[in-house]
């Protein structure tokens, strides 16, 4: 049996040094005896196999464990890091197996460890020390389970780079100070202030936040154990908040409605804007105002707004499409999204210059279908169309264009009022009432559909010699 | 007007404030003070510096730049007509404020939110004002929440989405008609129009990340913690359907990080058209517990609900086990054979158990012992799973299975 002294308990470079030596010797695990220095010397605890051999190769994550686990305080520490690290290096795979009885320890106290780290993290409560050579100085006394300061003091100076401070707990100090960061030995909790000017302010804080009428003692013990109250300075105040919870949950309950505040007309100066009554609609800007509030069909509870057309009132032709998407919800404008773009190419071939035309919809809101963090695209009914109708009518009358391209069925039926197949009427010039032609061609969201190349590339070239034709017509 | 000291306009702009349920201070980008040389850092991870006796988590300085407000919703504390103190901060005291809070190491960082004065826009000039001084005046690198004010202009949003982590928007009622009737000023449609703004924000900014020249400056990121909202629960007549459908919309529309559902509790100088009872707790909780199946476990909200009745969730037992106990003819599942998606279904297993077991289960066959290693839970799960030690028999089609996990009937009375 081989005796082992470790001389700084939690020093991860001094296990490291004497299990590397170990490892290289073949010493097995059940051949060695790890002690601290305090638990006595041992004669032979220097007499250390010679670090020959090969260079053993161990897991990273093994290392990154062990660097945290060994600041942990149990006795059997050290020697079962070296087992792990024994077995690890006979054993593939071996972190993999967390049902194996030694990786499950090391992954349980490991998360012990981390959970100390983020509790001191959390709770580590500085208090003002003063002002010098402009720096702020602060220091704080803290008592971690373990021995973590060397884990932790990097979170600090990342975090208040631009003020000095020290830790000091029991074991040791980490200062940080003119930008250096040092360690040095324990401490006693009378080496900082007690009380802090700004506590106050944060007691009113933490009094001010709670909510009596959802006491969970349970929930906050679990996450805010009581061995750090100690040394929070708000948890004094946790007895007399809970004791006062339930006769303030009582007076609210109790405490007849009392009449408006008078001062709420005062406040209340603004009117909601008056929009014009539907009927009232004398130009486009009036018809974006109105469409706003539409609720003839339930559509608009959930889409973002009503879009509308877009282009000049005078524009000789009018493009009508389904409904608004994804991306023309969230902006307001029609033809912006990956349809749009379609679109947009296919009008620049065909000759026809956006600007220039009447851009619409059949449905002026989004109707979709919520998947995740997606919404798919939902026909409108023959019934939403129908109802939108009204909108598109009022469009029509407003800008009177000499020729309309409808895209797809949908825009179709807004349009004309029926039903009918985009094969039925595709390649003729329709009359509508008033004397304006309808020139009916495919939506550009089908050419998006389509998996076949060859077939996309041939539905596209009728697609722009549909919008080309359409330029004849009009001219 | 008489003025106020810090620690009254505190206790007056905090209990206003702690009716937002929101206290996350996650999911940001990493930054540390190291280079600025002044204080802050975000490390990804939040960190909950205190816990108050109502259990949540004091990860924030989270108050109300002021209390006064021009609408009139019937919920909240803060409504034109409540007869509650009032006070205003300062934008230069909040940050004074923060930054004492955040060198003792209180806080995260700030949430500020308001009541609406003057107008949307001057309202949110104001929280802006406050975090671009923090920001550029004091080089603050710590955690930053900013209330986006429905209505307010898309460019102030904008601008606020270059100052702080997180953005939110609160539905507060999950219906049109919950809304029209206890919040007349609020418009859903405004509220939804002011979260595709922050949305259309965030996409621009990574748009303009992707196309940027290799050794140019990284452009600005906007709201890198992504934005949230809250609704809160019984204080009208939505059921636990329409709630989730509201959420599953907004998820889907706005790319929402969170949806916060708070149990309405009862405030000081109620309105009479509130019930003025004690805060649905585990109503709450179900809620939580749906929208995260919703999110990570691949459940369909159409599929939550089969488990419920009436458009409402079990209060009793947990909602994937309720949804579990109706379909019984899936289970039970192999542990050692099951695919991942499956696996997530079984009442008990958690992601992370999931994960788990489908590492180890590479290295080798999953006993029941082995089980007992991945997840708190393995009473929960025996039902519903088999490994080559355990066969539950008959216990899955049990007509008492429900019995066994719902707690026993209580007194609902009970004196305090």
């Amino acid at each position: 049996m081989r005796e082992v002294v470790l001389e700084r308990p939690g020093d991860f470079a001094e296990w490291r040094a004497v299990a590397r030596a170990l490892l290289a010797g073949g010493v097995a695990p059940e051949d060695v005896s790890w002690r601290g220095a305090e638990e006595g010397a041992s004669l032979f605890g220097h007499e250390m196999p010679s670090a020959e051999g090969g260079a053993v190769t161990l897991p990273r994550e093994l290392l990154a464990m062990a660097d945290r686990v060994i600041c942990h305080r149990g006795a059997e520490v050290p020697a079962r890091l070296y087992r792990l690290v024994w077995r690890a290096a006979r054993e593939r795979q071996l972190l993999a197996r967390t049902t194996d009885a030694d990786v499950d320890w090391l992954r349980k106290t490991d998360k012990a460890i981390r959970r100390d780290i983020h509790k001191m993290h959390a709770f580590v409560r500085f208090r003002r020390l003063g002002e010098g050579e402009g720096r702020e100085r602060f220091a704080a006394w803290f008592e971690p389970d373990h021995r973590i300061l060397r884990l932790t003091a990097p979170f600090f100076q990342r975090r208040f780079y631009g003020m000095d401070w020290a830790i000091v707990t029991p074991d040791a100090r980490a200062i940080w100070e003119n930008e250096e960061l040092s360690y040095g030995p324990g401490g006693t909790r009378g080496e900082v202030p007690d009380s802090d000017v700004v506590e106050d302010q944060w007691r009113t804080y933490y009094g001010a936040i709670f909510n009596p009428a959802r006491v969970k003692i349970d929930a906050m013990r679990a996450e805010m154990p009581k061995k750090y109250w100690h040394n929070l300075p708000e948890a004094q105040d946790i007895a007399p908040l809970l004791a006062g919870a339930g006769a303030r949950v009582e007076r609210m309950r109790a405490a007849a409605v009392s009449a408006a505040n008078p001062r709420t007309e005062k406040w209340r100066t603004r009117v909601p804007d008056e929009l014009a009554l539907d009927e009232d609609v004398k130009t486009l800007g009036d018809l974006a105002k109105a469409v706003g509030r539409c609720t003839r069909c339930p559509l608009y509870c959930n889409a973002t707004q009503a879009v509308v057309g877009e282009g000049p009132a005078a524009a000789r032709i009018m493009v009508v499409g389904e409904q608004p998407g994804d991306q023309e919800d969230l902006q307001g404008r029609p033809f912006v999204g990956p349809a749009g773009q379609v679109l947009d190419e296919a009008l620049d071939e065909a000759g026809l210059d956006r600007r220039r035309l009447f851009l619409t919809n059949a449905v002026k809101h989004f109707k979709y279908e919520p998947r995740g963090k997606r919404r798919l695209h939902q026909n409108p009914t023959a019934g939403e169309i129908d109802i939108c109708r009204w909108w598109l009518d009022k469009e029509r009358a407003l800008v009177q264009p000499d020729l309309i391209v409808t895209l797809g069925a949908s825009a179709l039926r807004g349009v004309t009022g029926k039903s009918a197949s985009i094969k039925s009427m595709r390649g003729q010039v329709h009359e509508l009432a008033g004397g304006t032609k309808l020139v009916a061609t495919i939506h550009p969201s089908f050419l998006l559909r389509l998996p076949d190349r060859e077939r996309a590339a041939e539905e596209r070239a009728a697609f722009v010699a549909d919008l080309a034709w359409a330029r004849k017509l009009a001219a | 007007m008489s003025s106020k000291t810090i620690l009254q306009k505190l206790a007056v702009l905090a209990d206003a404030a702690k009716y937002d349920a929101s206290c996350a201070s996650s999911g940001t980008v990493k930054r540390d003070s190291l280079g600025s040389k002044g204080i802050g850092s975000t490390e990804g991870m939040g960190i909950c510096h205190s816990y108050a006796p109502d259990g949540r988590c004091i990860s924030l300085l989270k108050i109300l730049l002021t209390n006064f407000c021009v609408y009139d919703c019937r919920f909240c504390i803060n409504r034109a007509s409540s007869n509650v103190e009032r006070a205003r901060f300062s934008p230069h005291e909040v940050v004074a404020l923060t930054l004492d809070f955040y060198k003792r190491n209180y806080i995260e960082g700030l949430f500020l939110s308001s009541g609406i004065i003057r107008s949307e826009d001057y309202t949110m000039e104001q929280l802006v004002e406050v975090a671009r001084i923090l920001r550029e005046e004091h080089r603050f690198q710590g955690y930053i929440h900013l209330k986006t004010i429905a209505g307010a202009d898309p460019a102030l949003v904008a601008l606020a989405g270059l100052y702080a982590d997180r953005l939110s928007t609160n539905v507060e009622l999950p219906t049109e008609a919950g809304l029209e009737s206890f919040a007349p000023e609020k418009k859903p449609a405004t509220i939804r129009k002011t979260m595709a703004s922050v949305r259309v924000g965030a996409e621009d900014a990574m748009e303009a990340a992707k196309g940027r020249l290799i050794g140019k400056a990284e452009p600005p990121r906007f709201a890198p913690a992504g934005q949230s909202t809250q609704m809160i629960v019984g204080a009208d007549a939505a059921r636990d359907d329409d709630i989730l459908a509201a959420a599953d919309n907004l998820y889907s529309g706005y790319h929402l990080r969170r949806v916060y559902y708070s149990a309405y509790s009862p405030i000081p100088d109620a309105s009479s058209a509130l019930p003025p009872v004690r805060p649905p707790l585990m109503r709450e909780h179900r809620l939580y517990q749906a929208d995260w199946l919703l999110r990570f476990y691949g459940f369909a909200r159409n599929e939550i609900m089969e488990g419920a009745s009436g458009g409402m969730l079990d209060l009793a037992i947990d909602p994937k086990l309720a949804w579990a106990l109706m379909k019984r003819d899936i289970f039970p599942v192999d542990i050692n054979r099951a695919p991942r998606e499956l696996l997530l279904r079984v009442p008990g297993l958690g992601t992370r158990a999931v994960d788990r077991i489908v590492a180890v289960r590479r290295t080798g066959a999953l006993r029941l012992g082995d089980l007992a290693k991945l997840t708190a839970s393995v009473k929960k799960v025996l039902p519903f799973i088999v490994t080559p030690d355990w066969r539950p028999g008959r216990l899955t089609d049990s007509a008492d299975l429900r019995a066994r996990f719902a707690p026993p009937a209580e007194q609902l009375a009970l004196a305090l």
